[in-house]
């Protein structure tokens, strides 16, 4: 997911063709109050107009608690946007209250149930209560970390290991994984450490996160390689999931694939390792078997 | 209608100074004034007609912006001008 200016119709127009996942126009921390009302202007029309192709796009609002909250959803519901982030979440309240005002936009355009959310965590309290933020609606689709506000708030400092994020990316994979929805980590903002970036996109998938959060087009390539299955990923996957199938044909419930037992989590893994694979485009959907 | 301007004059942007006037009078600078000037200044006076306003002296200076982006900034510039946003709350 990478983090574009809300303000910056240049970067806005050319973003998509650095092919991420997904595109956040972002309307909240780097835009200026003074220029609240234009950056919004410019991400409806942008939303309207580019065409973005398949890429996802987010928008990250200003807090409903701020005079811009409830602006900024009119404008993005009604240009059509797949997810609206929210920023600084704290209560499953939150979720709800922004729910309910997305609802009420959709109504109006006739566009129900349209727009996702993805609720940023970014405090003490935001960690605490996890489960019930990713829980707290249908229109949940991911939670994700937001670690500059969050390490403030624990009145620490980010440092290079990551040990001040631990708890709170532990505690977001798992709330995500018991509501059944995608985690997203936080941005990595030094682009002149690269090797430091790629030990934190290993980490982060070791953790469980599901994708990881960029500022600059530089890291696409690093984090595609990261969580991209490799080849041989690829063929062993295949091997279970074939495995399994046969033995289905059969009638057998038990399995090996190369003299080891498959047992439903290593099918889960393959499963998910070929899921990636063809979201990745590095197969396609008839290459699986 | 007072004065009030919205954009920069970054690549890909478009600085749009919106003052009272008679009748649309748009005052364009660009780059690619030869090739693309009647199509910007139509968005522009378009997007203005969208909003209702008749009266208003328009001074543009583009730096290749995108259609969708003139209409953010033209309609930025007029809400600042005139005080009616377009959007309820």
């Amino acid at each position: 997911m990478m983090f574009v200016p809300g303000n910056n119709p240049g970067m806005m127009a050319d973003a998509h063709i650095y092919g991420p996942d997904s595109i956040m126009l972002d309307l909240e921390d780097s835009v200026t109050i003074t220029e609240k009302d234009a950056a919004r202007l410019l991400v409806y029309n942008a939303l309207r107009s580019i065409d973005y192709g398949t890429t996802e796009m987010v928008v990250r609002i200003n807090p409903l608690s701020t005079p811009y909250g409830k602006k900024d959803v009119e404008a993005v519901v009604k240009a059509g946007v797949d997810v609206i982030r929210m920023p600084k979440t704290e209560t499953a309240d939150e979720v709800r209250e922004l729910e309910a005002e997305i609802l009420r936009v959709e109504k109006e355009i006739g566009a129900e149930g349209r727009t996702q959310i993805m609720a940023a965590i970014e405090s003490a309290l935001g960690v605490v209560n996890a489960f019930q933020i990713a829980s707290a609606s249908k229109r949940m689709m991911g939670i994700a970390l937001g670690a500059e506000d969050y390490s403030a708030n624990l009145k620490t400092n980010r440092t290079p290991g990551g040990a001040e994020l631990l708890l709170a990316r532990e505690t977001i994979v798992v709330a995500a994984r018991a509501a059944g929805i995608a985690c997203f980590d936080t941005v990595y903002s030094n682009l002149d450490d690269m090797d430091s970036f790629r030990k934190e996109v290993e980490l982060i998938k070791t953790l469980g996160f599901d994708g990881k959060s960029i500022i600059n087009p530089r890291q696409i390539e690093v984090v595609n390689s990261v969580f991209v299955p490799t080849e041989k990923e690829i063929n062993k996957a295949r091997a279970v999931i074939a495995g399994i199938r046969e033995a289905k044909a059969k009638g057998s419930g038990v399995i090996s694939v190369n003299g080891k037992m498959v047992d439903r989590p290593v099918v889960l893994r393959a499963e998910r390792t070929i899921a990636l694979a063809v979201a990745a485009g590095v197969i396609s959907e008839e290459q699986v078997l | 209608m007072n004065k009030a301007i919205a954009g920069t004059l970054e690549s890909g942007d478009i600085m749009v100074t919106i003052g009272p006037g008679e009748g649309l009078q748009v005052n364009l600078q660009s780059s690619v004034e030869a090739q693309f000037g009647r199509q910007i200044r139509e968005v522009i006076t378009r997007t203005l007609e969208d909003l209702g306003i008749k009266d208003a002296q328009v001074d543009a200076i583009d730096k290749g912006a995108l259609d969708c982006t003139i209409r953010a900034r033209v309609t930025a510039a007029a809400v600042r001008a005139t005080g009616k946003d377009v959007w309820k709350d």
